[in-house]
């Protein structure tokens, strides 16, 4: 069935849906506007948005992969970006 | 094909009647030859000389500047093609022929020399563990990297980045469901999600101007190592080729979950060294969007092709383990350069025009 969606179809208007990992960011479907503990607020249109659980992000709300293990070992994969 | 050997190399049209586009005026200039095969390529681009021996290409190195030159070339007419070369040699029967063998050479050296690891969840495991005390380029040049070397490394990596996601675009058509449509999300991300401005490419044009680096796609091709063409040319090896989907998108994977933080590093050195507002942008982007894109490579693409085809899962392995292994051969490659002092490049770039806060120097 190489067509067959992997996933019922949501109706319009359906609840927003938020994965949730053990470890790693929340993962919302975009766009969000985030209200920060100082009242102000910042807004991703990403269409999915990671946000932040571990508290480590240095771009909080937004994850930025801080939660990752860390090894004492040295060494880099692909260094840059794609 | 029409006689090629009258044609002119420069941008005149030699007339404005002409019913299609015989060969392109504009793009990039072909590169100076670096041996005899990517010689006879170039030559044969431009009709004026025979293709490759079988033997010739027999003989060259693997990873050498010479083969992966001629690769590059061969691949480089499914993007832009060069000026004064014919589009449609893009399916020259006789041209596959050679980047055929040229592929063969390079990709039996690549299966030979990664080192796999024995599972998807091993090999992506392996990714998502940060080095405390990371020796690679980019905490290199977070450390201690001088603008001179993050020119030569921009000017480097603009050959993939001037066409940032355009060689894993041809998977697209090859998946389908789940991980067709998670790949089409990130691609869509990475082309601006419709916005020209935004478009990565763009953002990386932008990143070339900070530094003073001349922007106009393929400009430092003749500049780049092998070790650099060879990152590149792995990645159209992989887009190119159906039956190297999963490798593709083991190679997809293992850039965007090792983009993060290796951006946050290039971000930091950019900000260290007053590289310029465009420069940090760059990498800052990057450490957002491939947070979230790491987990829809991991969690949709992979996943969803494996679950539809399972026999995939070696060559997701071998896609993200190649990966590292010619980034490993192009980060050694720089810091060897850098600290015996020398130039990464082939040939230099041309001086900073602005006077800045730090001094640079290439010694």
């Amino acid at each position: 069935m190489p067509n067959s969606p992997s996933d019922p179809p949501r109706p319009p208007g359906a609840p927003r849906r938020i994965k949730v990992q053990r470890r790693g960011p929340l993962l919302v479907e975009g766009p969000v506007e985030v209200e920060l503990e100082d009242g102000t607020t910042v807004f991703s249109d990403r269409f999915r948005v990671a946000l932040c659980t571990c508290r480590r992000s240095r771009r909080f709300p937004w994850c930025d992969t801080s939660h990752r293990a860390r090894s004492s070992g040295a060494g880099e994969g692909p260094g840059g970006k794609d | 094909m029409t006689d090629r050997s009258a044609r002119p190399a420069g941008a005149t049209a030699v007339s404005g009647y002409s019913r299609r586009m015989e060969y392109d005026r504009e793009g990039p200039q072909l590169p100076a030859a670096r041996g005899p095969v990517s010689r006879a390529v170039g030559a044969h681009l431009l009709g004026t000389g025979p293709l490759p021996s079988p033997e010739a290409v027999a003989a060259a190195p693997a990873y050498g500047d010479d083969l992966q030159l001629a690769l590059y070339q061969c691949y480089e007419l499914h993007y832009r093609g060069f000026a004064g070369v014919s589009p449609d040699l893009e399916w020259d029967p006789g041209l596959l022929e050679v980047r055929a063998a040229l592929e063969r050479r390079f990709l039996a050296a690549l299966r030979a020399d990664t080192p796999v690891h024995d599972s998807v969840a091993d090999a992506v495991g392996a990714l998502l563990v940060e080095p405390l005390h990371g020796e690679g380029v980019s905490h290199f040049l977070r450390d201690e990297g001088e603008l001179w070397q993050l020119r030569e490394y921009a000017a480097q990596r603009s050959l993939y980045h001037l066409k940032e996601a355009d060689p894993h675009a041809w998977v697209l058509p090859r998946l389908w469901g789940r991980s067709k449509a998670a790949m089409a999300a990130v691609e869509f991300d990475e082309y601006g999600g419709g916005r020209a401005d935004r478009v990565h490419a763009r953002l990386f044009a932008d990143l070339m101007s900070d530094l003073d680096l001349d922007t106009t796609y393929g400009a430092h091709l003749d500049a780049a190592s092998a070790e650099c063409l060879a990152t590149v040319n792995m990645m159209s090896l992989f887009g190119l080729h159906r039956s190297l989907r999963g490798a593709l998108v083991g190679h997809f994977a293992a850039v965007e979950i090792t983009s993060s933080p290796g951006s946050r590093r290039l971000a930091e050195a950019m900000r260290r060294t007053g590289a310029g507002p465009a420069a940090e942008h760059f990498y800052d982007e990057h450490v957002e969007a491939d947070a979230v894109h790491e987990q829809i490579v991991r969690h949709e693409v992979i996943d969803g092709l494996l679950e539809q085809e399972p026999g995939l899962a070696a060559d997701v392995v071998f896609g993200i383990d190649a990966t590292g292994h010619l980034e490993e051969r192009f980060g050694d490659r720089l810091l060897a350069d850098w600290r015996a002092g020398r130039s990464s490049l082939r040939t230099p770039l041309p001086a900073l025009r602005r006077a800045r806060g730090e001094s640079s120097h290439i010694s």
